[in-house]
């Protein structure tokens, strides 16, 4: 049976929600080896808190990973990759996990997929492209096949997993030490789910006006993701971190609303693979109404209130 | 310092797009220059003209590098329009469907040549949505990546550069010394129009145009293979209702009906 690699994608030193859906994809291709790369004296607690499908598990810790960043981290994968060469290596869709996908794919010359959201056992990626309006099924056809998957489009399997552990020692390259990180400031978490992992993400937009109690209301009663346009976060109602969007977040809940946003096209490619969407606008023209499965003619400010009392209810 | 600037012809965000033999049909639909490589250009302006100008023979020069087909020239005039020197536009049938690997390929080897202190580069195509060529092109060069940068300061003197990465996980300050590949968010900055002057004189400036032959490369065919697409059904119209007091319950009606509560 071959060998699939999932990067074991981390919030902090916490293992996300999406490492079992990688560990899921990956168990359809082959045998599933987590890879831990974390700082010196962290992997252990990480593979304890592994679930999905995992056979095995290679941990290597440095103290660079700090210092330099994705680089860093992509050249440890990398020389992992080329000693035990893996068929597939697949990786969380955000920044951080393309940035090493790409540098992984030049250093192993392999092809690369980005943003799957479902992968078959022959290894076949599917796509949604051009905002979700195209269907498109791809395959690497050179080296290690290379994939980043969005989160929340596999349905994980939980399972506690106690992997086999190796630990190998390796150190990073200089030339993957060129640049230097100096300080960082990791944004704080809230208590709410992460926009990207969320089975329910509530959005506000310019239409909150600068007021997200509604909108945070609604979510709170909903279990939901807060999440914003960039008129809001432009303006400093929201932060940067929850723009949903072409420059921020890309989500695929289960259920997404839209309050107050218009549904400009960088807004759309954020969200529109949600899927049910639901709209709360006063201005029945609005294009977001064109993707909208149900929508409410109306102001944000008293129909949200009370759906938010309806939930409650529902609930109790 | 010499300063490149990576960009990109793409259809137009609101134009529909299809796929055509496995490959975005390019040929039907308006293009422009990705808004997302705007910011790098007017970036590379700012860093230029902070440290003494990009006037002919001057202290800097801001070159704008482009793969793609023959009319991508419009794209690049308008960073020619914008205040960049010239451009020089990597263009060869035999590119027509490259994959990330290979865009980074020819783009790394003619910044290779180039003698550049600096490269700067859009966060993301808007239509190939991969974010990847810019950690591409920095790996394949063996050059420092700052990427995703909200601040960009860059010491000419000393040859550092330095920024602060805003992505997800938080805010990073980095730097390096030159050369360095650099991607610009699009908080960084307020991109400016082409001035009638900026147009004027863009009709002047030279547009290198290469094939692969003339770079010295050998293109290998995509690794990355569609083996089929298929467009999905637009969302059907959804249900539409006015509030007139019961929106919000009618809202919570739905989601239950749907057992999304
Ligand atoms: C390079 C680039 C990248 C971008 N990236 C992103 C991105 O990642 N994400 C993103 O969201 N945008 C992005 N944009 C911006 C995008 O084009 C839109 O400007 C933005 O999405 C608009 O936000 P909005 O819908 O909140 O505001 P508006 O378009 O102003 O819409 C506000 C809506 O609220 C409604 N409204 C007002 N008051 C109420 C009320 N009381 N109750 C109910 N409804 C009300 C109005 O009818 C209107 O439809 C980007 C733009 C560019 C150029
Ligand atoms: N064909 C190309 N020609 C020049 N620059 C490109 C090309 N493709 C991508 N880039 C640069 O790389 C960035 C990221 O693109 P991508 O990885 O395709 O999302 C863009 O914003 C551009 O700066």
């Amino acid at each position: 049976m071959s060998n699939v690699f999932i990067l074991v994608d981390l919030q902090g030193d916490a293992v996300s929600k999406t490492t079992a859906e990688l560990a899921t994809a990956g168990a359809r291709m082959g045998d599933v080896t987590a890879i831990v790369v974390a700082a010196p004296g962290k992997s252990g607690a990480i593979v304890s808190a592994l679930t999905g499908p995992i056979s095995s598990a290679i941990c290597i810790e440095s103290g660079d990973l700090a210092t330099h960043g994705v680089p860093a981290y992509a050249d440890l994968i990398s020389q992992i990759v080329i000693e035990k060469k893996p068929s597939a290596l697949l990786i969380a869709s955000h920044a951080f996990g393309k940035e090493i996908a790409a540098r992984v794919a030049i250093a192993t010359d392999s092809g690369i997929i980005t943003d799957a959201v479902d992968v078959a056992a022959d290894g076949t990626a599917t796509q949604l492209v051009f905002g979700g309006s195209t269907t498109v099924h791809s395959k690497i056809s050179h080296g290690v096949s290379i994939m980043t998957i969005r989160a929340n489009t596999i349905e994980a399997n939980n399972a506690p997993a106690s992997p086999a552990v190796e630990n190998i020692i390796k150190s990073v390259s200089d030339v993957a030490k060129k640049a230097t990180i100096t300080s960082t400031q990791p944004f704080v978490k809230g208590g709410r789910p992460e926009l990207t992992e969320a089975n329910i993400v509530v959005s506000g937009g310019r239409g909150t006006n600068g007021d997200f109690a509604a909108v945070e209301g609604f979510a709170d009663a909903l279990g939901a993701a807060v999440g914003a346009s960039r008129a809001a976060t432009d303006a400093g109602w929201y932060p940067h971190t929850h723009q949903v969007g072409q420059t921020g977040k890309t989500v695929s809940p289960q259920l997404y609303v839209a309050c107050g946003i218009s549904g400009a096209i960088q807004h759309r490619a954020g969200m529109q693979t949600s899927k049910t969407i639901v709209v709360v606008n006063k201005d029945a023209e609005a294009p977001i109404f064109d993707i909208a499965d149900f929508g409410v003619i109306g102001d944000l400010f008293a129909v949200l209130p009370k759906a938010t009392e309806g939930v409650i209810a529902r609930k109790s | 310092m010499k300063i490149a600037v990576c960009i990109k012809q793409v259809p137009d965000s609101w134009a529909e797009k299809k796929m055509v033999n496995g490959t975005l049909d390019r040929e039907g639909v308006d293009a422009v220059l990705n808004d997302l490589d705007e910011y790098a250009v007017e970036e590379a302006l700012r860093i230029a003209e902070a440290h003494g100008g990009n006037e002919e023979g001057g202290a800097n020069s801001v070159t704008v590098i482009s793969m793609g087909p023959e009319r991508a020239t419009e794209a690049i005039r308008k960073a020619l329009s914008m205040g960049a020197n010239d451009a020089i536009l990597i263009s060869d049938s035999a590119l027509a469907g490259a994959d990330a690997i290979t865009t980074s390929a020819v783009l790394a080897k003619v910044i290779e040549t180039g003698g550049f202190d600096l490269v700067l580069c859009g966060t993301e195509s808007t239509d190939a949505r991969m974010s990847v060529v810019p950690a591409m092109i920095s790996a394949r060069l063996g050059w420092a990546q700052l990427t995703f940068a909200g601040s960009v300061v860059v010491d000419p003197a000393a040859s550092t550069v330095a920024i602060t990465r805003v992505t997800d996980a938080g805010v990073d300050s980095m730097g390096a010394s030159f050369p360095a590949v650099l991607s610009v968010i699009e908080k960084i900055n307020e991109p400016r129009y082409p001035s009638f002057k900026g147009i004027m004189a863009s009709k002047k400036k030279t547009i290198d145009v290469r094939d692969c032959a003339a770079i010295g490369i050998s293109v290998q065919g995509a690794w990355s293979l569609v083996a089929d697409s298929a467009s999905r059904p637009a969302r059907a119209a959804g249900i539409k209702v006015t509030d007139s007091g019961d929106g919000g319950k009618e809202l919570v009606d739905f989601l239950a009906g749907k057992k999304l509560i």
